[in-house]
């Protein structure tokens, strides 16, 4: 009577599939959410001017998307073409990312003139980057971007961040593919770095040259060379150079033709 | 028959051994999309002298199968705007009843403006962007053709990431390894759109499509052709490759079976 009614005795022998035994090995995402567009940033103040520039090309692995995808944007402007506006920004890294920051960025600056009825400060804009930035910092806005414009005293102002948000106001700047191309370039022409006055003094006594802002038109050249260079060493930069400059009188932007190879 | 009613029915374990609970999961994560079923393969698009061409395969492919020959993959938008979709299949025909609700919405509304073509790519960019974000990608890579807001040729590119670029001339998956090289020699940065006429553009599309069906196992002979010009939108979605030469396989040499 017993061995009628033990139905586990049963159920083990033959084997059913009722309840879940063993455990699925957990499944891995196949979704990589990032990418890398390439090109390259750079950034460079004087005593009354802020310059941006970036290339144009825009890449996946060894594919050129396009030859003409700007880097640098005007931010809050007036209109759509960025009329009116006294910041820039540079981003570069995963484009997707930029552009969402570029955007979130201008409707802040945008919402700030509507409410206090005065443009928002080049500092004030730096900071709320880096919150912007901080904010994913779990899942980063995948960019290092540069900001500039001209601070309270007219001064060129730069700020340079890393993608959660950490940044610092710096006299120059380059992001990006060529960035370990282009910065000791930058070192030893825009602060002097490994300078020394001719005659000054027997080996460790020679005196660095110190770093002074350089006139607009130096510093336009620095950035041309510092561009035409990177684009023979890195194939993630060409096709076209944009520039904006920050003075007093508003933003100028200017296009110069790199190597298309 | 046995005394287990739960049994009834079940296949057993020492006939078809136990079965796999790892398809019956309720917990663990959510699974998204990690990979497209049913594929299109590439997009093409050129700008011409006031208008822009666009042109797809009639092909969707499960895998390697060759498995629904007669998908049409451009999608026409208003009166003036034409969707090229490569990727999941699935996840076009969502976006498409996406904006088969926004056309409808547009339409009732009273200011009386349509989406053009760069709206519409603002629109798709920011779809897939918010999507990648969640984790659950609309797993396509599109080509958006049309007018911009000042009336001018409009061909832009949008992905499953939200990447966006634009170029006179434009290609999704194989194409972007084929068809552009081609276009680029055909239309080369120092010639303006305005001098590549709507021939030329339609041609070079015809040529990069045979191209791209010698050379990409995924791909068809049936395509899907649209030129946007100002009269409106020639959408031809049952063209056949012409002119077709495989006398150049018979000089492939040196790999696969044939050695020498």
């Amino acid at each position: 009577m017993a061995s009628l009614l033990d139905h586990t005795a049963r159920g083990e022998t033959v084997g059913y599939s009722f309840s879940q035994s063993a455990a699925a090995p957990v499944k891995q995402h196949g979704f990589y959410p990032y990418t890398d567009n390439g090109g390259s940033t750079l950034g460079i103040t004087g005593s009354d001017f802020a310059i941006l520039a970036g290339d144009t090309r825009s890449t996946s692995g060894y594919n050129i998307n396009s030859r003409m995808v700007p880097k640098v944007f005007k931010i809050g402007g007036d209109d759509e073409t960025g009329e009116g506006a006294h910041i820039i920004l540079s981003v570069v890294g995963f484009a997707a990312d930029g552009n969402a920051l570029k955007e979130r960025l201008d409707s802040v600056v945008k919402m700030y003139k509507y409410q206090h009825g005065k443009p928002m400060s080049v500092s004030a804009c730096a900071q709320r980057l880096s919150t912007i930035l901080y904010q994913k910092r779990f899942f980063p806005y995948y960019v290092t971007a540069i900001l500039a414009g001209l601070d309270e005293e007219g001064k060129g102002a730069l700020y340079s961040y890393d993608p959660v948000g950490s940044y610092e106001r710096e006299q120059c700047r380059a992001a990006g593919a060529a960035a370990s191309l282009i910065m000791p370039f930058l070192d030893n022409q825009v602060n002097f770095k490994n300078q020394y006055i001719p005659g000054s003094g027997e080996g460790h006594a020679l005196e660095a040259k110190k770093a002074e802002p350089l006139p607009q038109d130096h510093v336009k050249q620095l950035v041309r060379d510092a561009f035409t260079s990177a684009v023979e060493r890195h194939i993630e930069v060409g096709d076209n150079l944009q520039m904006m400059i920050a003075t007093k009188d508003g933003i100028q932007e200017v296009y110069h033709p790199l190597k298309k190879d | 028959m046995n005394h287990f009613p739960e049994a009834w029915g079940r296949p057993r374990d020492d006939v078809y051994g136990a079965y796999n609970p790892s398809y019956l999961q309720t917990t663990g994560p959510k699974a998204h999309t990690s990979s497209p079923a049913v594929t299109g393969t590439s997009v093409i698009g050129v700008k011409f002298n006031g208008g822009v061409a666009l042109a797809t395969d009639n092909l969707a492919s499960y895998g390697s199968l060759a498995r629904f020959s007669d998908v049409k993959r451009l999608r026409v938008f208003g009166d003036k705007a034409v969707v090229g979709f490569g990727g999941d299949v699935s996840d076009m025909q969502y976006i498409d009843r996406l904006l088969a609700s926004i056309d409808i919405r547009e339409n009732y509304s009273n200011h009386g403006n349509m989406l053009n073509a760069k709206n519409l790519h603002t629109y798709l960019a920011k779809v897939f962007y918010k999507r990648r974000s969640e984790f659950n990608p609309l797993w396509n890579h599109v080509l958006v053709a049309g007018y911009d807001g000042e009336g001018k040729p409009f061909l832009s590119s949008a992905d499953l990431l939200g990447t966006t670029f634009s170029a006179p001339h434009l290609a999704t998956g194989f194409g972007a390894h084929l068809a552009v090289p081609i276009l680029r020699r055909l239309f080369p940065d120092e010639k303006p759109i305005e001098e590549v006429t709507q021939e030329h553009a339609v041609d070079a599309l015809k040529q990069c499509l045979k191209v791209l069906f010698y050379r990409d196992a995924r791909s068809l002979d049936k395509y899907s052709i649209a030129v946007i010009t100002k009269d409106g939108i020639d959408l031809k979605e049952n063209e056949q490759i012409e002119g077709q030469s495989w006398a150049f396989a018979e000089r492939i040499k040196g790999y696969g079976a044939q050695t020498n």
